[in-house]
Formats: structure tokens, C-alpha cells, sequence
């Protein structure tokens, strides 16, 4: 099961939980089953009717930038961070 | 629109006539007219030197100048220092020092040290960051800039 | 041959456009001539927050040599979303309404309306025959007071944010989030000593020397072609493409020479405005700008308010951190406060943090990018506290910075743990450089003099999208075509990893830069991805190469391609010394056997590794007389990873500093009641002079980037993270009078010096 840090503000949803273990083996499995435990997080990090993240919210995946269209794998060991989407500079 | 005036002028060693609204400044008349766009817009105010020539051997800011002042004078614009073939010693080390990153600065500058090292072949570091004052550059905090001139001093 | 065994690599070779820029011949966007040119003007609100009542365009229509007016009534309607648009997360309403404003101006400086004229000076005079009627609404300027209950509101719509998660509050407030490790509360019940101080810092501008520009052909076949100066070709056709509603293949972006940027030359301004002018009158229009509308009609970066808490234990031991980080957005969403606060903390090890970040709406131009965007407002707030909690521990504040700097392993406040980093290495390189360990009579003049130090971070962004197209020569020559728009030396930087992989010089790679029809889609020039992920590219274009290659001597030599081997340059069959030959020895046959050689390389690294960290010395002498502040001397040590061009490295630290000296002593944007910037011009923005600076000493420490096969780290963001800081803290110790608001000009130092009788 991957491990899951959930947000500070979408601690809400986890009933103040932190970290989570989660089954799946891509972003795709890991929203769903996400939504199956603690029902609302789709609703918070995806685009409506869509398998996109929102563009305001990045996904972490052990350090990288996971893809917004949920195609990332993970694994046992993965490390999930969903963190506010920032701009870069020049 | 106003009535266009008849200007003679020598730029770069050639005769050049052209025609301008008395209110075209000289940079406007460079770019627009002449096709010589190596002096660059940054301000159109007089602050920046990104438009610098020497207009009978003086360093102006183009853009504070109008086209019909120009008429009778001399004027170099950087097309007029050195071409690929032929690259002022400036130039030069501007290249070797990497003292251009964005290099929309970089005319203005290289105008602006010639006309330094023409009236003054030797300068210190002061003297060269106090000329090059009226030359903003936004990219290269100056530094490489300041090496390439001393570096392209006599004797250096 | 240079370090690590690499040949071109580390070296200093003359950039392939240099002798285009030192001779004045180089393309910028301004400088293109086309038949039949028309030129623009804009319109701009004199208000800052204003209902548009009614616009009359008839007696600017009238004027002689005017071919065309626009307003918001020629774009379309867009909804209400947002869009990922390269490294800018953009809502596409807004984007449409800060181009020509619909319904409500935001801002002194607003566009309103645009004309098209015969020439620059007719349009100009047209502008002022636009008789646009405004209903003045209350403005509010500040972030504290924007965030109030009661305070005029931008968007009466718009109600906060929080990760997803929308309230029912309708407020300037546009985002809320928060990072939390740990318990903060516990963490500061363990230290012995507690610093928490409040920050302000003003509106600073990029500042690059090249004014916007644009030039739009939309010919009978509705084809929009667009030469224009952007960090972002691409970039530019989504958003052209989104904002007008117009197919994307019906778009072609031309990016021309680049005078800067530093992340303002991403959002588009003009080009839709010249492309709405072509479509109107069937000529090509020509916009630039004048300096006052660079200022006030294009995205500064934000000012803020930051208060910023840490502790530590009497052995030096940071425990807990919190920030409290509001930073104006301007007219519309979307400030840098989450970049901010992904770096606040960054640089060391705490166990227990919480960041609170505020994006607030406020009537100034909407912000944008700025080298390393929202880190200068941080590292201002949090390395002066560290400063001060070391000089009550009584250690050094490098040392200090050594025990707690963050490595690999640490956990990031904001989640994310870190790999290889350079921070401890470049920390421990300012400790020991001779500037450090060097003294400093502490009066001289009568002015006082004091060393002050600061660090800083920076992520180098997810490597982003980046392609290559490559012909070789039959001179074996390259021609190399990419679409990273290059702003200070990346055509050398990238064409030099190309070289390296390949076994050529830099000089034999010809660098172009073209248009969004020739190359496939590249992300923006920033975030410091270009050197590490358009050199990516080109390292795996060279890759591809070195196979086609094999394939082509494996029908000349008629040997199994798997046979031959590539090293130092030459490509050579195991079992006959005598079948062997350069790249260029090769090239000059290759054709012969299977047509020209091309290869097309696109990549998208899903990582960049662990950014960037800076570490600054600095030394100043204060006149108490006047509160000016003079850098006696200045070291700035950072993590490149692998300097590619070490002169090219050392430009961007150098630049980045002076940005940083220009935002931590004098620039700002000067606000009257009214709501006016009352400094719009190079004269009183004030940005560093060459008489304002000594030399700029670098020490460049590579800990190479364990995701780039040549192990880079971008670099052009991070310097300007720490001079803020690094400023105040020196100048505490030649005064020993904190200042905890942004710039520290004369009039600022010496009003802090006399009621703190420094």
C-alpha cells in the first residue's frame, strides 16, 4: 500500500488523519480507492467529470512531479504528497 | 500630421538625407527610417542608454534627440563600430568576457565604451563605472561588463 | 579538458549569437519591418478600481491615419476556468479581462481599448481621443488592509479557495493553504530561545531593458502569425489560441530576440490586442510599450506581509518554525505565495512547521513571475530570524546554518523529501572562503561598516516538455533546432551538452531558435528548466545520433551495428582497429548510406531533483547621515550541479544579486493615496547602477543533479533569493538597528536608526 500524506485543510476528509495507506497501483486506482475511504477528495483534487488533477493542485510521487492525468505508477514504498500548484520564475 | 523636414546627415561614414516630422526623435528616425535598429528602445527618456550614439563626437541618448538636430552632424551607431569581419576590440571582449546575457543592452554600452576609451584610453574602474552609469543592464549585475572594458583598454 | 573528465563541458566558448548582439544586428521582437505595418496604442484606466460606464471610440475613429479601435466587446466571452498553460496556472476569464478590461477596471493602467494608426504618433494621439466614462469605485492597494472586512472588493464573485475546497466568503482573500509537519506548539515548548518578528516587503518590477512587444499578421485565411519577444513561444499560441478562441493550428508564434524577462515576459499583453488590429484592418500591427506602461500595465511581483516565528534549543537546534505568508496577487489571483512558502523553511532541518499562505486581490496589476518567484519575500523574513536566533545562541550564523542545513533525507515542510542537494556543501564553502575569514574594521569614514549573510532556495521546476530537431552536415556540422527562447546564453549552454554527448566542439553545433511550426512543443524558459531540461533533450538527442550513426558506419564498414563501439569521439570496430572514425570523418559518408541524418528528440523528465541553494556574504558601509547603505563587498557561493558554461553560471549569480541589492535597497513601487504608482520611469525606479556596485565574486560548488545525465541544477533563479537578508543582516551588524521592511532606502535606514538611536 502506498503511503499518503493528506494536507493540513484536506484533513477534513481523514478526520484529521495525516498520513494514510492506500492500495493501487497507479494514480488512477489510488484516487478511487482514495474516494472509497474518506468520500470528498475527488471532488477537491480533480477537474469535474474528468481523471485530471486540478490545475491549481500538483501530485508528488517520492519527489517527482506525477503526471495530471492519473498515469503515474506507484508502488508499495511510494510516497503520495498532493501539495497547491505553483508557478515557475524566469 | 505634420510637414516632413530634409535632413543631411553622415552616419557611419556615409551621407545620409531623410525626412522627418520635427517631432520623430533621432532614435524613431534610426530605427524606423534608416533600418538601423542596433540602438535599442528602453525608456524613451534619457535614462536608460540603451539607445546611445555619438553625434559629432559626443555621446547622446538618441531618444532625447530630435531628427531634425541631427541635421549637418556626424553620427556612429553601433552598426558603425564593427562588423563580424572586423570587430572593435570591445566587442570583442564583451564576447570573450560574456558580458551580454539578453544583450538588448549591449549596443548601448559598447557606444557608450568607445566613446569612453576614445576620449580617455586608460581609464581605472571608477572612471569606467562612473561613465557607464547612464547605461542600465539587467542582466549581468555589470561585473563582466566592467572586466570587458578594462580588459579592452590600451595596453591591457 | 575540463573537470570530470568532460571536454566541452566547463568550458567558457563564445556564445553562437554573440557576434549578432555585440554589432547591433540581432532580431528583437521590436525591431521586425513588415509591408503595410500599422502601429498600436493602448488606452489605459487613470483609475484604479472604476466601472466602465460607456466607451466612445467615434472621434478616435475620425482622427486622420487611425485604421481601427478594439475593446473588450472584439474578444470573445471565456468562461470561468483554468488552464495550465506551461509553468502558469492561468484562469483564462481573467487572462481575457487584464488584456482589454470588460466591465470593470482593476487598476491604474488597465488596458481599456487599443488603436491602430499609420504611425506610432497618430495612434498615440487617438488614444487620447477614446472618451471612456468611469464610475470611480473605492480602491484598496495594501495586502493587510485588502484582507479586512469592509475593504473595497475586486471581484464580487470571488470567494476563498482552500485546496480545492471553496467557502461561501466573498473576499480579496483568493486562496488559503497550509503546510503542516509536526506540532509546531510542542516544538517551541522544547526551545530556549524564540524569535517572531513581522515582515513588509513593496512591488518590485523585473525590470528587463526591452519593453513588451508584439506584431500580429491574421491574413485572409484567418492564419495569425505573431513575432514577438516571450519566455514562452508556445506559451504565447495556447494562450493567443484561449483567448481569441481560435484553433491552435491557425496560430503561429515567431519568438524573435529577447531583451529579459526574469518570468514577466510569459503572460501575453499586446498580442492579442495587434492580433484583434490585423484582423480589423488586414495589416500587420506593430505594439511596444512605453516604460511607464512596462510598469504599469504588465505583472510585477507582489508585495506581502510575512510573520515568521522559529525556535531553538541552546545547542543550536532548530525545533519548530511557523509563517503566517499574505502576498497581493494584484487585480486578479494567483501571487506567488505557494512558491513562497515552498522555499521559506527549505534550506534547514525542522521537525515541526507550520506555513499559512494567503493569495489576496488587491488594485495593482496583476503579479507575475520574477525570478524565483515569492522565495525574495521569504528568505527576507526567515534568514534575518535565523540571523537573530544565532546571535542569541552566540554562534555563527553559518556554523548555525551548517548544523541545521537541510540534505538528503530531509523532509521539506511542505511534504516532499530531499534528495542529493548541495545546501550543506555551499553553506560550508561561504563559511570557509576568503571573504568570510577575512576582517572588517567596523568604522572607516565616519560611516560604520558590518558583514551580514544570508541563504536561499530555489526548486529547479519539473524538467517540463522540451524538444530538439537536429540535421548534420556533411562538414559534420550540426544544425540544431529548439524552442527554448533564449535569454541569456541557453542556445551555448544546450548546443554545449549536445557537443559534449556527441564528441564535437561547441562550434560545431549552429543553435537556432524557430517557430512554434518547427519544432515540437517546448515549455517556457523559466523556472530554471532550460539548461537542465532542454539540455536533457539535446543529451538525448545526442544519444539518438551516436545510434543512427553506428547504423550508417555498420553499412559502410558492413559490420554488425552492435559491434561498434562509441568512446571519446570516435565510433570503432571491436574487431578491426582499422574501421574507425570521428563523427565528422563519418559525416562527411553518412548521407551515402540511408539519406540525410536527422534526428527528432522530445523529452519530459517527470523529475529535476533536489534545486537549488545559495549562500551570500555581504559587506556595507551605512552614513548614519543620510541612511545610505554602499556594498563594500559582495560573495555569492551556489549549488550549480554541473556548470555547463561557468562564465554563463557565474552571469546569472551575478545578475540575480544585483536584482536582489536593487529589491533590498531602493526599488519599489510608490503608491499615492489615490492609488497611483508615482514612479514609473527608469529615473525614479530606481534599479542598480554600475556606480552603485563593486565586482560580484562567485564560487560556483558542484554537487551534481542525480536526474540529468550531466548532472545540472538550474541556476538562474536562486541568486536573487538571499541579498535581501543578507543586506539587513549586515546592516544590523554595522547599526545594530533590525529593519524588517523591504527596500531599505535612505530615508527608511535613517528614520530606523533614529527612533532605534542605532
Amino acid at each position: 500500500m502506498a503511503t499518503i500524506y493528506i494536507p493540513s485543510l484536506m484533513r477534513d476528509l481523514t478526520g484529521g488523519r495525516e498520513i494514510i495507506r492506500i492500495e493501487g497501483a497507479d494514480m488512477r486506482q489510488i484516487i478511487a480507492n482514495l474516494e472509497t475511504a474518506y468520500p470528498g477528495f475527488r471532488k477537491r483534487l480533480l477537474e469535474e467529470g474528468t481523471q485530471r488533477i486540478k490545475p491549481n493542485i500538483a501530485v508528488m510521487i517520492d519527489g517527482r512531479n506525477a503526471r495530471r492525468i492519473l498515469i503515474d505508477k506507484v508502488n508499495e514504498q511510494s510516497e503520495i504528497h498532493f501539495l497547491p500548484a505553483i508557478s515557475g520564475g524566469g | 500630421m505634420s510637414k516632413k523636414v530634409h535632413v543631411q546627415t553622415n552616419i557611419n561614414g556615409e551621407a545620409v538625407d531623410f525626412l522627418c516630422e520635427p517631432r520623430n526623435s533621432l532614435l524613431e528616425v534610426l530605427r524606423d527610417e534608416l533600418d538601423l535598429t542596433g540602438a535599442k528602445e528602453g525608456c524613451n527618456n534619457g535614462n536608460c542608454g540603451a539607445c546611445n550614439v555619438v553625434m559629432d563626437g559626443r555621446l547622446v541618448n538618441s531618444c532625447c534627440v530630435l531628427g531634425v538636430e541631427a541635421d549637418g552632424c556626424e553620427i556612429t551607431t553601433i552598426e558603425g563600430i564593427g562588423a563580424a569581419a572586423n570587430l572593435h576590440p570591445l566587442q570583442q571582449k564583451f564576447l570573450e568576457h560574456a558580458a551580454l546575457q539578453c544583450g538588448i543592452c549591449t549596443p548601448g554600452f559598447i557606444v557608450s565604451a568607445k566613446a569612453l576609451l576614445d576620449s580617455n584610453p586608460n581609464p581605472s574602474e571608477d572612471e569606467v563605472r562612473y561613465w557607464l552609469a547612464g547605461n542600465l543592464c539587467r542582466c549581468t549585475g555589470y561585473d563582466k561588463i566592467v572586466r570587458a572594458v578594462l580588459d579592452a583598454r590600451n595596453g591591457a | 579538458m575540463s573537470q570530470n573528465g568532460h571536454k566541452v563541458i566547463g568550458t567558457r566558448p563564445i556564445r553562437h549569437d554573440g557576434v549578432d548582439k555585440v554589432t547591433g544586428r540581432a532580431i528583437y521582437g521590436a525591431d521586425i519591418q513588415l509591408t503595410g505595418l500599422l502601429y498600436g496604442a493602448i488606452k489605459r484606466s487613470p483609475h484604479p478600481h472604476a466601472r466602465i460606464k460607456s466607451i466612445d471610440t467615434s472621434r478616435a475613429e475620425a482622427h486622420p491615419g487611425v485604421r481601427a479601435v478594439v475593446t473588450a466587446h472584439d474578444l470573445p466571452q471565456i468562461a470561468d476556468k483554468l488552464a495550465d498553460l506551461g509553468e502558469a496556472i492561468v484562469n483564462l476569464r481573467d487572462a481575457s479581462n487584464n488584456v482589454l478590461a470588460y466591465g470593470k477596471v482593476l487598476y491604474k493602467g488597465h488596458a481599456v481599448a487599443g488603436v491602430a494608426a499609420v504611425n506610432l504618433h497618430v495612434a498615440q494621439e487617438a488614444v487620447e481621443l477614446i472618451d471612456v466614462e468611469y464610475e470611480p469605485l473605492p480602491h484598496v492597494t495594501g495586502v493587510l488592509e485588502a484582507m479586512e472586512d469592509g475593504a473595497p472588493i475586486l471581484h464580487e464573485d470571488m470567494k476563498t479557495t482552500s485546496m480545492g475546497e471553496e467557502t461561501d466568503k466573498v473576499s480579496n482573500i483568493a486562496n488559503h493553504f497550509q503546510h503542516k509537519m509536526g506540532e509546531p506548539d510542542d516544538g517551541f515548548a522544547e526551545a530556549d530561545v524564540v524569535v517572531e518578528r513581522e515582515f513588509t516587503t513593496q512591488t518590485v518590477h523585473q525590470g528587463y531593458i526591452e519593453t513588451h512587444n508584439a506584431t500580429a499578421l491574421w491574413n485572409e485565411e484567418g492564419q495569425l502569425t505573431i513575432w514577438t519577444s516571450t519566455q514562452g513561444a508556445f506559451s504565447v499560441r495556447d494562450q493567443m489560441s484561449e483567448i481569441l478562441q481560435m484553433p491552435i493550428s491557425k496560430v503561429k508564434i515567431v519568438p524573435l530576440e529577447i531583451g529579459g524577462g526574469f518570468g514577466g515576459k510569459i503572460s501575453v499583453y499586446l498580442d492579442p490586442v495587434a492580433a484583434l488590429l490585423s484582423k480589423k484592418t488586414g495589416h500587420p500591427v506593430k505594439m511596444t510599450m512605453t516604460r511607464d506602461e512596462v510598469f504599469e500595465g504588465t505583472g510585477p511581483t507582489p508585495g506581502s506581509y510575512l510573520k515568521v516565528k522559529m525556535g531553538a534549543t541552546n545547542d543550536g537546534r532548530l525545533t519548530a518554525a511557523t509563517a503566517y505568508m499574505a502576498y497581493e496577487a494584484g487585480a486578479y489571483p494567483g501571487s506567488p505565495v505557494g512558491a513562497g512558502a515552498g522555499c521559506i523553511f527549505t534550506p534547514y532541518d525542522i521537525p515541526n512547521v507550520q506555513i499559512d499562505g494567503y493569495d489576496v486581490c488587491v488594485n495593482k496589476p496583476k503579479t507575475n513571475a520574477y525570478r524565483a518567484p515569492g522565495a525574495t519575500n521569504a528568505a527576507f523574513a526567515t534568514e534575518t530570524v535565523v540571523d537573530e536566533i544565532s546571535e542569541k545562541l552566540g554562534v555563527d550564523p553559518l556554523e548555525f546554518r551548517v548544523k541545521n542545513g537541510a540534505k538528503e533525507g530531509t523532509r521539506r515542510a511542505d511534504g516532499p523529501v530531499h534528495p542529493v542537494i548541495g545546501c550543506i556543501e555551499t553553506t560550508e564553502a561561504a563559511l570557509n572562503c576568503e571573504h568570510y575569514r577575512s576582517s572588517l574594521d567596523k568604522t572607516a569614514n565616519g560611516k560604520v561598516r558590518g558583514r551580514g549573510v544570508a541563504s536561499g532556495y530555489w526548486f529547479n521546476f519539473n524538467g517540463g516538455r522540451s524538444a530538439i530537431s537536429v540535421s548534420i552536415n556533411p562538414d559534420g556540422t550540426i544544425n540544431m533546432l529548439e524552442g527554448s527562447t533564449d535569454i541569456g546564453g541557453s542556445r551555448a549552454s544546450i548546443a554545449m551538452q549536445l557537443a559534449e554527448t556527441i564528441g564535437l566542439e561547441a562550434t560545431d553545433i549552429k543553435p537556432y531558435v524557430v517557430d512554434t511550426d518547427s519544432i515540437g512543443y517546448t515549455d517556457v524558459t523559466g523556472g530554471s528548466r532550460t539548461t537542465f531540461g532542454t539540455g536533457y533533450a539535446a543529451h538525448a538527442t545526442g544519444q539518438a545520433l551516436i545510434r543512427e550513426m553506428k547504423e550508417r558506419a555498420s553499412k559502410l564498414w558492413d559490420v554488425p551495428a552492435d559491434a561498434i563501439d562509441f568512446a571519446d569521439g570516435v565510433f570503432s570496430y571491436r574487431d578491426d582497429a582499422e574501421k574507425r572514425g570521428t563523427f565528422k570523418e563519418l559525416a562527411s559518408q553518412a548521407g551515402d548510406a540511408g539519406g540525410p541524418v536527422v534526428a527528432q528528440v522530445s523529452t519530459n523528465p517527470d523529475g529535476s531533483g533536489g534545486g537549488a541553494f545559495a549562500t551570500h556574504v555581504v559587506d556595507v558601509e551605512v552614513d548614519r547621515e543620510t541612511g545610505k547603505v554602499d556594498i563594500l563587498r559582495y560573495t555569492a557561493v551556489q549549488d550549480a550541479g554541473t556548470a555547463i558554461h561557468p562564465s554563463y553560471v557565474e552571469g546569472q549569480m551575478q545578475g540575480g544579486v544585483v536584482q536582489g541589492i536593487g529589491w533590498g535597497l531602493n526599488e519599489e513601487y510608490i503608491y499615492n493615496d489615490a492609488g497611483s504608482m508615482t514612479n514609473a520611469s527608469f529615473l525614479d525606479y530606481r534599479m542598480p547602477t554600475t556606480l552603485d556596485l563593486p565586482m560580484i565574486e562567485t564560487i560556483i560548488v558542484e554537487v551534481p543533479n542525480e536526474s540529468h545525465p550531466y548532472g545540472v541544477r538550474g541556476v538562474g533563479e536562486v541568486p536573487i533569493v538571499p541579498p535581501p537578508a543578507a543586506l539587513a543582516n549586515a546592516i544590523y551588524d554595522a547599526t545594530g538597528v533590525r529593519l524588517r521592511d523591504l527596500p531599505m532606502s535612505p530615508p527608511r535606514v535613517q528614520q530606523a536608526l533614529a527612533e532605534n538611536g542605532g
